[in-house]
């Protein structure tokens, strides 16, 4: 029954997906730059969302640490951009942050609810004042000069990064990982006498996700020529995944990256329509939904297609 | 030859010492019984089998092999199942696809999803939850509950499984049912070791009862030598 209900569905999406792919692969040719950076921008929130809500989404740990995986793959850049090809790079950009995420994984695998959350918060800001600390004490810098890359190839880059995120998180969710991910989240006591490796499957999947936030974080800082420990672990990185992906809804993967889209979206127009009024607007937004649509933007999805099917 | 053993198995919490020295035996194919008062160390003496809990001393053997100190997901791919006292179905996942992930995981690895879920699907039909398949876990009586989790432990392909008050909270129609699938479950050549409060139930139903009292054992025998045993009816009724 269930079977039936959803694989036309599933159809659908996925022919609207590789529409949607073929689009983007050919639309930089036909808009205006600001519009190629505001996607780019698009595509970094949605890997970050959707990295943290494969993880944190089925189990309910709340990671606050995203940022932390962000600024390892700038500062990776940073270090060896010159030295190394550019795909290289991203790629050891993203390999740190794996290696990260499994020490951080290791770390608090004893660790649940609020208490991971504040933990992973502490880590990420930890790291950043490390940082801080060395390169200021010890090579005597604040930031460091990085090497830039034209607007196109960050655009394909992130585009790139953006198809493998997505599919590594289908993958995961429709293999036996998310049952067990979905498992712990439910009664992780129970999966582990029903023959699940808890603490593999979660350092596992946490690492992994992680990769590609690392990875996004190689290429985006292309853009900036110039880094610091405040930019590259900026904790704004940490929490806004967790409320777009809260804002678009939790359970599914289009919903996460609903949340991303719009949410980048609505940032922007309102800081260039009314940067006086951008909170003040933005926050009633997110009341406003969260109040209304518990169940974020697919909540919204929902009942308007049962509005639909009633009549 | 026992298919599970126990040999001087202690657990101390802090000053508390819950289980205390306990040897056990289990054949292949019985139905023992666990019983005790509240806070004899029944659950914790599961809690040391399943590996939930570390012994603090002693050993437990399944089939000759000694399994302490192993950890859960281990103890299971051995095949020992186990359900819980307080139900700990997973919630918000279908009845389906709470004993789908006992057949995913558990003691069979690399089983296709196509086949665990034909399989999990005849299990639910074993346990009588066949109609309820696509209801949320949550949504079903503790008593249905306890269905799941029995179905899911089956799932995970035991050879001794661990039962703990599956019957306690169900009506007596319920308890005769569950009685019934524990008979089938032991025709199926599972070994099962159960505890229970439901007196009747237990006396019916077990090959041999152990009694805990205090964390010690101090009884065991066939279910009637049990019921005439003069300190199992001290330890019950108080003297």
């Amino acid at each position: 029954m269930d079977i039936i209900r959803s694989n036309p569905e599933r159809f659908f999406l996925l022919v609207l997906s590789i529409f949607i792919l073929i689009i983007l692969a050919i639309i930089p040719s036909y808009i205006a730059d600001y519009y190629v950076s505001l996607l780019v921008s698009i595509f970094k929130f949605t890997v970050l969302t959707v990295s943290w809500a494969t993880f944190c989404g089925p189990t309910g740990y709340i990671s606050l640490a995203s940022a932390a995986f962000l600024g390892t793959g700038m500062y990776v850049t940073a270090l060896i951009g010159e030295k190394v090809p550019l795909p290289l790079v991203v790629l050891f950009g993203g390999l740190a942050s794996f290696l990260l995420a499994l020490l951080v994984g290791l770390a608090s695998l004893r660790i649940r609810g609020i208490f991971f959350a504040i933990f992973t918060l502490g880590l990420s800001e930890g790291l950043r004042h490390f940082m801080n600390w060395w390169e200021i004490s010890r090579e005597g810098r604040m930031g460091r000069w990085v090497i830039s890359a034209d607007y196109l190839t960050i655009f394909y880059t992130m585009l790139m990064i953006l198809v493998m995120t997505l599919l590594t998180s289908y993958l995961i969710r429709r293999s036996k990982f998310g049952v067990a991910l979905q498992s712990i989240g439910e009664e992780e006591e129970a999966a582990r006498h029903i023959g699940i490796n808890v603490n593999a499957v979660k350092v596992i999947t946490f690492a992994v996700t992680s990769f590609w936030i690392g990875a996004t974080g190689g290429i985006i800082v292309t853009q900036w020529l110039y880094v610091d420990t405040s930019t590259a672990f900026d904790v704004s990185y940490s929490f806004t995944p967790t409320l777009m992906a809260l804002f678009g809804g939790i359970g599914q993967i289009y919903g996460w990256v609903l949340g991303s889209v719009v949410f980048t979206i609505i940032t922007e127009l309102l800081l260039t329509e009314f940067p006086y009024y951008y909170m003040l607007i933005f926050g009633s937004v997110i009341i406003s939904v969260f109040l209304f649509f518990p169940s974020g933007l697919v909540g919204v999805v929902i009942k308007w297609r049962k509005g639909k099917l009633v009549e | 030859m026992p298919i599970i053993e126990g040999e001087r198995v202690s657990k101390n919490f802090g000053g508390l010492a819950a289980v205390v020295n306990v040897d056990f035996h289990i054949d292949q194919g019985e139905i023992v019984g666990l019983i005790g008062p509240n806070g004899a160390g029944k659950t914790t003496l599961f809690n040391l089998i399943s590996g939930a809990l570390a012994t603090t001393a002693g050993t437990i053997r399944f089939k000759g092999e000694n399994i302490t100190g192993l950890k859960p997901h281990q103890i299971c791919k051995r095949r020992v199942a186990r359900t819980f006292q307080s139900v700990k179905v997973f919630s918000n996942m279908t009845v389906l696809d709470n004993v789908l992930a006992g057949s995913l995981f558990g003691a069979s690895t690399g089983m296709r999803m196509h086949d665990a879920k034909a399989e999990a699907m005849e299990l639910l039909e074993f346990v009588g939850l066949s109609a309820k398949e696509g209801s949320l876990a949550k949504d079903l009586t503790i008593a249905n509950q306890k269905r799941v989790e029995v179905a899911r432990a089956l799932a995970t392909k035991p050879e001794l499984l661990l039962l703990d008050e599956v019957m306690s909270g169900l009506n007596p129609t319920e308890v005769a049912q569950v009685t019934e699938l524990i008979k089938k479950m032991r025709d199926k050549g599972i070994t099962v070791f159960m505890i229970e409060h439901v007196m009747k139930a237990i006396m019916d139903i077990s090959d041999r009862i152990i009694v805990l009292h205090h964390g010690e054992k101090i009884a065991e025998g066939t279910p009637s030598e049990i019921a005439k045993s003069q300190k199992v009816i001290e330890v019950y009724l108080g003297d």
